[in-house]
Protein backbone atom coordinates (compact mmCIF):
# COMPACT_ATOMS: atom_id res chain seq x y z
CA UNK A 1 0.00 0.00 0.00
CA UNK A 2 1.58 3.55 -1.17
CA UNK A 3 1.15 6.27 0.95
CA UNK A 4 -0.85 9.29 -0.56
CA UNK A 5 0.55 12.68 -0.76
CA UNK A 6 -1.33 16.47 -2.03
CA UNK A 7 0.72 17.44 -5.05
CA UNK A 8 -1.38 20.05 -6.10
CA UNK A 9 -3.74 22.77 -5.57
CA UNK A 10 -5.99 25.10 -6.92
CA UNK A 11 -8.51 27.10 -5.93
CA UNK A 12 -11.78 29.24 -7.96
CA UNK A 13 -12.48 32.36 -5.36
CA UNK A 14 -15.80 31.31 -3.69
CA UNK A 15 -19.18 33.19 -3.75
CA UNK A 16 -20.58 34.56 -6.47
CA UNK A 17 -19.57 34.98 -10.28
CA UNK A 18 -21.46 35.89 -12.87
CA UNK A 19 -20.92 34.66 -16.48
CA UNK A 20 -18.58 31.62 -14.63
CA UNK A 21 -20.80 27.80 -14.73
CA UNK A 22 -19.99 25.92 -11.91
CA UNK A 23 -17.80 23.92 -14.05
CA UNK A 24 -15.96 26.87 -15.29
CA UNK A 25 -14.72 27.13 -12.16
CA UNK A 26 -13.91 23.56 -11.62
CA UNK A 27 -11.94 23.67 -14.60
CA UNK A 28 -10.05 26.87 -13.44
CA UNK A 29 -9.43 25.29 -9.84
CA UNK A 30 -7.99 21.78 -11.88
CA UNK A 31 -5.95 24.44 -13.90
CA UNK A 32 -4.13 26.10 -10.75
CA UNK A 33 -3.72 22.98 -9.22
CA UNK A 34 -1.93 21.46 -12.55
CA UNK A 35 0.24 24.43 -12.48
CA UNK A 36 0.78 24.13 -8.84
CA UNK A 37 2.37 20.68 -9.03
CA UNK A 38 4.26 21.28 -12.54
CA UNK A 39 2.60 18.76 -14.26
CA UNK A 40 -0.23 18.23 -17.18
CA UNK A 41 -3.00 16.79 -17.95
CA UNK A 42 -2.21 13.97 -19.87
CA UNK A 43 -0.21 12.87 -17.03
CA UNK A 44 -3.33 12.37 -15.05
CA UNK A 45 -4.59 9.11 -14.61
CA UNK A 46 -7.59 9.17 -13.03
CA UNK A 47 -10.13 11.76 -11.32
CA UNK A 48 -13.12 11.78 -8.81
CA UNK A 49 -15.58 14.69 -9.49
CA UNK A 50 -18.29 16.24 -7.20
CA UNK A 51 -21.15 18.77 -7.66
CA UNK A 52 -24.60 18.70 -6.19
CA UNK A 53 -26.50 21.37 -8.42
CA UNK A 54 -23.29 22.27 -11.15
CA UNK A 55 -23.93 19.25 -13.55
CA UNK A 56 -21.71 16.53 -14.47
CA UNK A 57 -17.71 17.06 -13.22
CA UNK A 58 -17.02 14.32 -15.90
CA UNK A 59 -17.83 16.77 -18.74
CA UNK A 60 -15.17 18.74 -18.10
CA UNK A 61 -12.53 15.99 -20.03
CA UNK A 62 -13.70 18.31 -22.59
CA UNK A 63 -12.23 21.53 -21.68
CA UNK A 64 -8.76 19.63 -20.41
CA UNK A 65 -8.28 17.51 -22.89
CA UNK A 66 -9.82 13.95 -23.92
CA UNK A 67 -6.99 11.54 -23.04
CA UNK A 68 -9.64 8.79 -22.25
CA UNK A 69 -8.96 9.48 -18.54
CA UNK A 70 -10.86 6.98 -16.09
CA UNK A 71 -13.08 10.24 -14.55
CA UNK A 72 -15.95 9.22 -11.96
CA UNK A 73 -18.68 11.53 -10.65
CA UNK A 74 -19.69 11.61 -6.70
CA UNK A 75 -22.74 12.54 -5.93
CA UNK A 76 -23.17 12.36 -2.09
CA UNK A 77 -24.69 15.32 -0.72
CA UNK A 78 -22.58 17.54 1.63
CA UNK A 79 -20.28 15.33 2.03
CA UNK A 80 -19.46 15.20 -2.15
CA UNK A 81 -15.87 16.55 -1.94
CA UNK A 82 -14.29 14.36 0.89
CA UNK A 83 -16.17 10.75 -0.94
CA UNK A 84 -14.12 12.49 -4.26
CA UNK A 85 -11.05 12.77 -2.13
CA UNK A 86 -11.90 9.20 -0.08
CA UNK A 87 -11.71 7.70 -3.63
CA UNK A 88 -8.92 9.29 -4.81
CA UNK A 89 -7.12 8.65 -1.95
CA UNK A 90 -8.02 4.91 -2.48
CA UNK A 91 -7.13 4.52 -5.86
CA UNK A 92 -3.39 5.67 -5.29
CA UNK A 93 -3.17 3.46 -2.11
CA UNK A 94 -4.49 0.44 -3.64
CA UNK A 95 -1.54 0.45 -5.91
CA UNK A 96 -3.53 0.97 -9.24
CA UNK A 97 -2.22 4.40 -10.14
CA UNK A 98 0.21 7.02 -9.25
CA UNK A 99 -1.44 10.65 -10.17
CA UNK A 100 -4.64 11.55 -10.05
CA UNK A 101 -7.28 14.31 -9.23
CA UNK A 102 -10.18 15.12 -6.93
CA UNK A 103 -11.93 18.12 -7.56
CA UNK A 104 -15.04 20.01 -6.68
CA UNK A 105 -17.43 22.46 -7.56
CA UNK A 106 -20.98 23.88 -7.48
CA UNK A 107 -23.35 26.81 -7.99
CA UNK A 108 -26.45 27.26 -6.09
CA UNK A 109 -29.34 30.16 -6.49
CA UNK A 110 -28.97 32.77 -4.21
CA UNK A 111 -30.87 31.92 -0.67
CA UNK A 112 -31.43 29.34 1.37
CA UNK A 113 -31.58 25.99 -0.22
CA UNK A 114 -34.86 24.69 -1.49
CA UNK A 115 -35.86 21.44 -0.43
CA UNK A 116 -38.43 19.10 -1.37
CA UNK A 117 -40.00 16.51 0.72
CA UNK A 118 -40.69 13.65 -1.84
CA UNK A 119 -36.05 14.10 -2.44
CA UNK A 120 -35.71 13.29 1.33
CA UNK A 121 -38.89 10.69 1.54
CA UNK A 122 -41.03 13.04 3.78
CA UNK A 123 -44.88 13.13 3.08
CA UNK A 124 -45.95 16.30 1.16
CA UNK A 125 -47.50 17.88 4.27
CA UNK A 126 -43.94 18.77 5.98
CA UNK A 127 -43.30 21.05 3.19
CA UNK A 128 -46.29 22.87 3.02
CA UNK A 129 -47.01 23.40 6.83
CA UNK A 130 -43.29 24.59 6.63
CA UNK A 131 -40.85 22.41 7.83
CA UNK A 132 -38.53 22.34 4.86
CA UNK A 133 -36.23 24.82 6.24
CA UNK A 134 -32.32 23.77 6.91
CA UNK A 135 -32.44 26.73 9.49
CA UNK A 136 -35.17 25.74 11.47
CA UNK A 137 -32.85 22.89 12.72
CA UNK A 138 -29.87 24.21 12.99
CA UNK A 139 -31.41 26.82 15.21
CA UNK A 140 -32.87 23.91 17.04
CA UNK A 141 -30.05 22.03 17.80
CA UNK A 142 -27.69 24.58 18.83
CA UNK A 143 -30.71 26.03 21.36
CA UNK A 144 -30.78 22.37 22.81
CA UNK A 145 -26.59 22.39 22.97
CA UNK A 146 -26.74 25.91 24.90
CA UNK A 147 -28.93 24.36 27.14
CA UNK A 148 -27.72 21.29 27.98
CA UNK A 149 -23.48 22.58 27.59
CA UNK A 150 -24.06 26.41 29.31
CA UNK A 151 -23.08 27.90 25.45
CA UNK A 152 -23.83 31.56 25.62
CA UNK A 153 -24.78 33.66 22.36
CA UNK A 154 -21.87 35.67 22.64
CA UNK A 155 -20.01 32.72 22.35
CA UNK A 156 -22.35 32.18 18.67
CA UNK A 157 -20.57 35.18 17.76
CA UNK A 158 -17.57 35.21 18.56
CA UNK A 159 -17.39 32.10 16.34
CA UNK A 160 -18.59 34.67 13.51
CA UNK A 161 -16.33 37.50 14.39
CA UNK A 162 -13.15 35.12 13.87
CA UNK A 163 -14.83 34.01 10.52
CA UNK A 164 -14.90 37.46 9.30
CA UNK A 165 -11.77 38.38 10.41
CA UNK A 166 -9.32 35.17 9.18
CA UNK A 167 -10.82 35.82 6.05
CA UNK A 168 -9.85 39.38 5.33
CA UNK A 169 -6.63 37.51 4.41
CA UNK A 170 -7.92 34.90 2.33
CA UNK A 171 -7.58 35.57 -1.18
CA UNK A 172 -10.18 32.84 -1.93
CA UNK A 173 -12.86 34.34 0.96
CA UNK A 174 -16.02 35.67 -0.25
CA UNK A 175 -16.84 37.91 2.81
CA UNK A 176 -13.71 39.84 3.43
CA UNK A 177 -14.38 42.81 5.93
CA UNK A 178 -14.08 42.31 9.61
CA UNK A 179 -17.53 42.19 11.42
CA UNK A 180 -17.51 43.97 15.11
CA UNK A 181 -18.80 41.45 17.76
CA UNK A 182 -21.90 43.81 18.71
CA UNK A 183 -22.93 44.24 15.24
CA UNK A 184 -23.14 40.42 14.48
CA UNK A 185 -25.15 40.18 18.22
CA UNK A 186 -27.34 42.79 16.94
CA UNK A 187 -27.85 41.95 13.10
CA UNK A 188 -31.67 40.67 12.48
CA UNK A 189 -32.33 37.23 13.77
CA UNK A 190 -32.52 34.45 10.90
CA UNK A 191 -33.70 32.06 13.22
CA UNK A 192 -33.17 32.79 17.20
CA UNK A 193 -30.34 32.74 18.31
CA UNK A 194 -28.82 33.00 15.17
CA UNK A 195 -28.87 36.40 13.27
CA UNK A 196 -27.67 36.61 9.74
CA UNK A 197 -23.92 36.99 10.14
CA UNK A 198 -24.28 33.54 11.70
CA UNK A 199 -25.13 31.45 8.77
CA UNK A 200 -23.18 30.48 5.86
CA UNK A 201 -24.90 30.85 2.94
CA UNK A 202 -24.99 28.72 -0.51
CA UNK A 203 -22.16 29.77 -2.74
CA UNK A 204 -20.10 29.03 -5.80
CA UNK A 205 -16.61 27.59 -6.23
CA UNK A 206 -14.16 25.20 -7.24
CA UNK A 207 -11.32 23.27 -5.60
CA UNK A 208 -9.00 20.95 -7.15
CA UNK A 209 -6.13 18.66 -5.31
CA UNK A 210 -3.62 16.53 -6.78
CA UNK A 211 -2.52 13.31 -5.29
CA UNK A 212 0.34 10.86 -5.92
CA UNK A 213 1.99 7.77 -4.94
CA UNK A 214 5.44 8.98 -2.74
CA UNK A 215 7.41 7.99 -5.77
CA UNK A 216 5.55 10.39 -7.61
CA UNK A 217 5.79 12.84 -5.47
CA UNK A 218 9.27 12.58 -4.64
CA UNK A 219 9.49 12.76 -8.55
CA UNK A 220 7.92 15.88 -8.43
CA UNK A 221 9.60 17.63 -6.11
CA UNK A 222 6.52 19.35 -3.97
CA UNK A 223 6.76 19.81 -0.24
CA UNK A 224 5.74 16.60 0.89
CA UNK A 225 1.96 17.03 2.28
CA UNK A 226 0.70 13.18 3.74
CA UNK A 227 -2.51 12.68 3.65
CA UNK A 228 -2.58 10.37 6.58
CA UNK A 229 -6.31 9.86 7.07
CA UNK A 230 -9.46 10.36 4.75
CA UNK A 231 -12.68 9.05 5.80
CA UNK A 232 -16.46 8.99 5.16
CA UNK A 233 -19.14 7.70 7.61
CA UNK A 234 -22.95 7.53 7.49
CA UNK A 235 -25.27 8.58 10.74
CA UNK A 236 -25.69 6.09 13.57
CA UNK A 237 -29.06 5.77 15.63
CA UNK A 238 -30.03 8.75 16.99
CA UNK A 239 -28.53 11.10 15.28
CA UNK A 240 -30.10 14.81 15.02
CA UNK A 241 -30.15 15.46 11.52
CA UNK A 242 -31.60 18.23 9.37
CA UNK A 243 -35.71 17.76 8.39
CA UNK A 244 -36.81 15.04 11.05
CA UNK A 245 -40.46 15.67 12.28
CA UNK A 246 -39.39 13.08 14.93
CA UNK A 247 -36.39 12.04 16.68
CA UNK A 248 -35.65 9.83 19.39
CA UNK A 249 -35.35 10.22 22.67
CA UNK A 250 -32.90 8.02 23.59
CA UNK A 251 -30.09 10.46 22.04
CA UNK A 252 -27.30 8.64 19.60
CA UNK A 253 -23.78 10.26 18.64
CA UNK A 254 -23.24 11.65 15.10
CA UNK A 255 -21.47 10.65 11.48
CA UNK A 256 -18.80 13.62 12.43
CA UNK A 257 -17.99 10.96 15.88
CA UNK A 258 -17.74 7.85 13.57
CA UNK A 259 -15.45 9.61 10.93
CA UNK A 260 -13.27 11.22 13.30
CA UNK A 261 -12.63 8.36 15.43
CA UNK A 262 -11.96 6.78 11.85
CA UNK A 263 -9.16 9.21 10.92
CA UNK A 264 -7.57 9.38 13.96
CA UNK A 265 -7.31 5.43 14.06
CA UNK A 266 -6.08 5.74 10.55
CA UNK A 267 -3.53 8.18 11.40
CA UNK A 268 -2.08 6.98 14.42
CA UNK A 269 -2.91 10.78 15.91
CA UNK A 270 -5.25 11.96 18.66
CA UNK A 271 -6.76 15.64 18.73
CA UNK A 272 -4.00 16.86 20.96
CA UNK A 273 -1.64 15.89 18.01
CA UNK A 274 -3.60 18.45 15.86
CA UNK A 275 -2.13 21.58 14.57
CA UNK A 276 -4.68 23.45 12.73
CA UNK A 277 -8.47 22.31 11.92
CA UNK A 278 -10.73 23.45 9.47
CA UNK A 279 -13.95 21.97 10.99
CA UNK A 280 -17.69 22.49 9.44
CA UNK A 281 -19.40 25.65 9.96
CA UNK A 282 -22.84 25.77 8.40
CA UNK A 283 -23.59 28.31 11.28
CA UNK A 284 -21.30 29.45 14.18
CA UNK A 285 -22.75 26.84 16.52
CA UNK A 286 -21.85 23.98 14.07
CA UNK A 287 -18.12 24.93 14.65
CA UNK A 288 -18.72 24.88 18.34
CA UNK A 289 -20.48 21.52 18.72
CA UNK A 290 -18.23 20.04 16.10
CA UNK A 291 -15.15 20.82 18.27
CA UNK A 292 -16.47 18.54 20.74
CA UNK A 293 -17.89 16.17 18.41
CA UNK A 294 -14.35 15.74 16.63
CA UNK A 295 -13.05 15.33 20.48
CA UNK A 296 -10.96 18.52 20.52
CA UNK A 297 -12.28 19.56 23.92
CA UNK A 298 -15.49 18.34 25.86
CA UNK A 299 -19.17 19.81 25.92
CA UNK A 300 -19.39 22.85 27.53
CA UNK A 301 -15.39 24.36 27.35
CA UNK A 302 -16.25 26.29 24.17
CA UNK A 303 -17.54 28.37 26.38
CA UNK A 304 -13.88 29.34 27.59
CA UNK A 305 -12.08 28.18 24.85
CA UNK A 306 -13.73 31.46 22.59
CA UNK A 307 -13.55 33.59 25.87
CA UNK A 308 -10.12 32.86 25.66
CA UNK A 309 -8.97 33.39 21.87
CA UNK A 310 -8.11 29.32 22.03
CA UNK A 311 -9.02 28.80 18.65
CA UNK A 312 -7.51 31.68 16.80
CA UNK A 313 -4.87 32.04 14.63
CA UNK A 314 -2.35 32.52 17.22
CA UNK A 315 -4.35 30.08 19.92
CA UNK A 316 -3.36 26.97 21.01
CA UNK A 317 -5.70 24.96 18.44
CA UNK A 318 -6.77 27.43 15.80
CA UNK A 319 -10.03 26.87 14.01
CA UNK A 320 -11.33 27.99 10.44
CA UNK A 321 -8.05 29.75 9.35
CA UNK A 322 -9.72 30.70 5.89
CA UNK A 323 -12.98 32.18 7.63
CA UNK A 324 -14.60 28.64 7.03
CA UNK A 325 -18.26 28.59 6.03
CA UNK A 326 -19.42 31.58 7.19
CA UNK A 327 -16.98 33.54 5.43
CA UNK A 328 -16.55 31.41 2.25
CA UNK A 329 -20.23 30.36 1.61
CA UNK A 330 -21.02 26.83 1.33
CA UNK A 331 -21.13 26.00 -2.53
CA UNK A 332 -21.74 22.29 -1.52
CA UNK A 333 -19.09 19.96 -3.83
CA UNK A 334 -16.56 21.99 -3.47
CA UNK A 335 -16.77 22.89 0.31
CA UNK A 336 -14.79 20.12 1.61
CA UNK A 337 -12.20 20.05 -0.35
CA UNK A 338 -11.65 24.07 0.51
CA UNK A 339 -10.73 22.63 3.95
CA UNK A 340 -7.95 20.68 2.54
CA UNK A 341 -7.08 23.19 0.07
CA UNK A 342 -6.53 25.41 3.10
CA UNK A 343 -4.78 23.05 5.43
CA UNK A 344 -1.84 22.16 2.80
CA UNK A 345 -1.62 26.33 2.34
CA UNK A 346 -0.98 26.20 6.37
CA UNK A 347 1.42 23.11 6.18
CA UNK A 348 3.36 24.68 3.12
CA UNK A 349 3.99 27.97 4.91
CA UNK A 350 2.11 29.70 2.31
CA UNK A 351 -1.04 31.62 4.67
CA UNK A 352 0.10 35.28 5.08
CA UNK A 353 -1.60 37.53 6.95
CA UNK A 354 -3.69 34.20 8.02
CA UNK A 355 -0.63 31.89 8.27
CA UNK A 356 -0.64 29.91 11.38
CA UNK A 357 2.88 30.03 13.54
CA UNK A 358 5.01 27.71 14.55
CA UNK A 359 5.10 25.85 11.72
CA UNK A 360 2.21 23.52 11.79
CA UNK A 361 3.02 19.87 10.70
CA UNK A 362 -0.42 18.35 11.38
CA UNK A 363 -3.73 19.91 9.88
CA UNK A 364 -6.85 18.36 10.20
CA UNK A 365 -10.26 19.15 8.46
CA UNK A 366 -14.12 17.94 8.76
CA UNK A 367 -17.29 18.39 7.07
CA UNK A 368 -20.78 17.42 8.18
CA UNK A 369 -24.24 17.47 6.40
CA UNK A 370 -27.06 16.42 4.90
CA UNK A 371 -28.75 13.78 4.56
CA UNK A 372 -26.17 12.80 8.06
CA UNK A 373 -23.07 12.49 6.45
CA UNK A 374 -19.34 13.56 7.34
CA UNK A 375 -16.06 13.18 5.92
CA UNK A 376 -12.49 13.92 7.98
CA UNK A 377 -9.09 14.24 6.66
CA UNK A 378 -5.88 14.22 8.36
CA UNK A 379 -2.59 15.90 6.79
CA UNK A 380 0.80 15.74 7.92
CA UNK A 381 4.23 17.46 6.66
CA UNK B 1 -62.50 20.57 10.11
CA UNK B 2 -60.27 20.43 7.37
CA UNK B 3 -57.02 19.02 8.15
CA UNK B 4 -53.74 19.34 6.21
CA UNK B 5 -53.09 15.27 5.83
CA UNK B 6 -54.69 12.31 6.21
CA UNK B 7 -53.81 10.35 8.74
CA UNK B 8 -52.24 12.74 10.57
CA UNK B 9 -54.61 13.32 13.47
CA UNK B 10 -56.89 10.69 15.61
CA UNK B 11 -60.95 10.73 15.18
CA UNK B 12 -61.51 12.11 17.99
CA UNK B 13 -63.48 15.04 19.95
CA UNK B 14 -60.04 16.13 21.47
CA UNK B 15 -57.32 14.68 18.47
CA UNK B 16 -54.28 13.26 18.92
CA UNK B 17 -51.27 12.62 16.62
CA UNK B 18 -50.41 9.78 15.29
CA UNK B 19 -47.36 8.05 14.89
CA UNK B 20 -45.78 4.74 14.22
CA UNK B 21 -45.12 1.96 16.31
CA UNK B 22 -42.47 -0.36 15.48
CA UNK B 23 -43.60 -3.70 15.88
CA UNK B 24 -40.68 -5.87 16.32
CA UNK B 25 -38.90 -3.01 18.36
CA UNK B 26 -41.43 -1.02 20.07
CA UNK B 27 -39.67 2.27 18.59
CA UNK B 28 -42.13 5.14 18.14
CA UNK B 29 -41.74 7.63 15.27
CA UNK B 30 -43.85 10.50 13.94
CA UNK B 31 -45.30 10.68 11.01
CA UNK B 32 -46.53 6.50 10.95
CA UNK B 33 -44.54 5.53 7.58
CA UNK B 34 -46.15 3.99 5.22
CA UNK B 35 -46.10 -0.01 5.10
CA UNK B 36 -46.61 -2.84 7.30
CA UNK B 37 -43.37 -2.57 9.65
CA UNK B 38 -44.77 0.48 12.02
CA UNK B 39 -48.53 -0.21 13.34
CA UNK B 40 -50.22 3.19 13.85
CA UNK B 41 -49.79 4.69 17.04
CA UNK B 42 -52.02 7.83 18.49
CA UNK B 43 -49.29 9.62 20.48
CA UNK B 44 -49.59 11.37 24.19
CA UNK B 45 -51.20 15.09 24.04
CA UNK B 46 -48.80 16.66 26.28
CA UNK B 47 -45.33 17.15 26.54
CA UNK B 48 -42.45 19.43 27.18
CA UNK B 49 -40.66 21.29 24.85
CA UNK B 50 -37.04 20.01 24.11
CA UNK B 51 -35.71 22.58 21.85
CA UNK B 52 -37.14 25.80 20.00
CA UNK B 53 -36.50 28.73 17.45
CA UNK B 54 -38.44 31.12 15.55
CA UNK B 55 -38.99 31.22 11.93
CA UNK B 56 -38.44 34.44 10.81
CA UNK B 57 -38.56 34.76 7.19
CA UNK B 58 -41.41 33.06 4.96
CA UNK B 59 -40.68 29.65 3.30
CA UNK B 60 -40.14 29.40 -0.21
CA UNK B 61 -43.10 28.09 -1.86
CA UNK B 62 -43.24 25.17 -3.25
CA UNK B 63 -42.84 23.34 -0.98
CA UNK B 64 -44.80 25.67 1.67
CA UNK B 65 -48.13 26.53 1.29
CA UNK B 66 -49.31 28.89 3.18
CA UNK B 67 -50.37 32.86 3.31
CA UNK B 68 -48.20 35.16 1.20
CA UNK B 69 -48.52 37.56 4.35
CA UNK B 70 -45.78 36.30 6.67
CA UNK B 71 -45.76 36.43 10.61
CA UNK B 72 -42.96 34.52 12.00
CA UNK B 73 -43.98 31.54 14.37
CA UNK B 74 -42.46 29.79 16.85
CA UNK B 75 -41.01 25.74 16.04
CA UNK B 76 -39.59 23.43 18.03
CA UNK B 77 -39.52 19.35 19.65
CA UNK B 78 -41.74 18.49 21.91
CA UNK B 79 -40.76 15.95 24.14
CA UNK B 80 -43.97 13.21 24.53
CA UNK B 81 -42.34 11.06 27.66
CA UNK B 82 -41.79 7.35 27.21
CA UNK B 83 -42.61 7.89 23.05
CA UNK B 84 -40.41 10.33 21.07
CA UNK B 85 -40.00 13.72 20.75
CA UNK B 86 -41.76 15.70 17.97
CA UNK B 87 -41.35 18.94 15.55
CA UNK B 88 -44.07 21.03 16.33
CA UNK B 89 -44.97 25.09 16.09
CA UNK B 90 -45.38 25.71 19.67
CA UNK B 91 -48.19 28.52 20.16
CA UNK B 92 -50.02 30.73 22.72
CA UNK B 93 -46.34 32.72 23.74
CA UNK B 94 -44.57 34.97 22.96
CA UNK B 95 -41.47 34.71 21.22
CA UNK B 96 -39.15 35.81 24.85
CA UNK B 97 -41.40 33.87 26.85
CA UNK B 98 -40.15 30.41 25.56
CA UNK B 99 -38.58 27.81 27.75
CA UNK B 100 -36.88 24.76 27.35
CA UNK B 101 -38.66 22.01 29.74
CA UNK B 102 -42.00 24.27 29.57
CA UNK B 103 -45.09 21.77 29.87
CA UNK B 104 -47.19 21.93 26.48
CA UNK B 105 -50.61 20.25 24.81
CA UNK B 106 -51.52 19.72 21.54
CA UNK B 107 -53.73 21.93 20.01
CA UNK B 108 -54.71 22.85 15.96
CA UNK B 109 -54.42 25.67 14.21
CA UNK B 110 -54.68 27.43 10.96
CA UNK B 111 -52.34 27.18 8.82
CA UNK B 112 -53.45 30.94 6.95
CA UNK B 113 -55.62 32.25 9.96
CA UNK B 114 -57.43 34.38 7.63
CA UNK B 115 -58.80 31.55 4.89
CA UNK B 116 -62.77 31.03 5.83
CA UNK B 117 -62.16 27.58 5.72
CA UNK B 118 -58.44 26.70 6.47
CA UNK B 119 -56.32 24.34 6.29
CA UNK B 120 -55.59 22.99 10.07
CA UNK B 121 -52.02 21.87 11.19
CA UNK B 122 -50.17 20.57 14.38
CA UNK B 123 -49.08 22.88 17.29
CA UNK B 124 -48.28 22.40 20.88
CA UNK B 125 -49.25 25.58 23.53
CA UNK B 126 -48.89 25.80 27.07
CA UNK B 127 -50.60 23.06 29.34
CA UNK B 128 -54.12 24.18 30.28
CA UNK B 129 -54.47 27.29 27.47
CA UNK B 130 -57.18 26.57 26.09
CA UNK B 131 -59.60 25.62 29.87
Amino acid sequence: MSDVYIVGIGIHPFGRTDGLSGLDQGVYAVRQALSDAGVDWQQLQFAYGGSDAAGNPDTMVERLGLTGMQFINVRNGCAAGGSALFSAQMAIKSGEFDLGLAVGFDKHPRGAFNALPAEYNLPDWYGEAGYMITTQFFANKITRYMHEHGISPTTLGRVAEKAFRNAVHAPHAWRRAEVPLDEIMNAPLVSDPYTKYMFCSPAEGGVALLLASEKKARELGRPLIKLKAATMRTRPPGSFEVFAPCIDIERGGSATNLASAAAFEAAGLGPKDIAVAQLQDTEAGAEIMHMAENGFCADGEQEAWLAEGRTEIGGTLPVNTDGGCLACGEPIGASGLRQVYENVVQLRGDGGGRQVPNDPKTAYSHVYGAPGVSAVTILER
Amino acid sequence: MHVIAEGLFTDEATPRLIGGRHRQSGRIVFPCPPGEEFEPWPLAREGKLWSFTVQRYRPKSPPYAGPEAFRPWIVGYVELPGEVIVESRVVGIGFDEVRIGMELELTLVPLDPDAANPIMIHAFQPKGASA
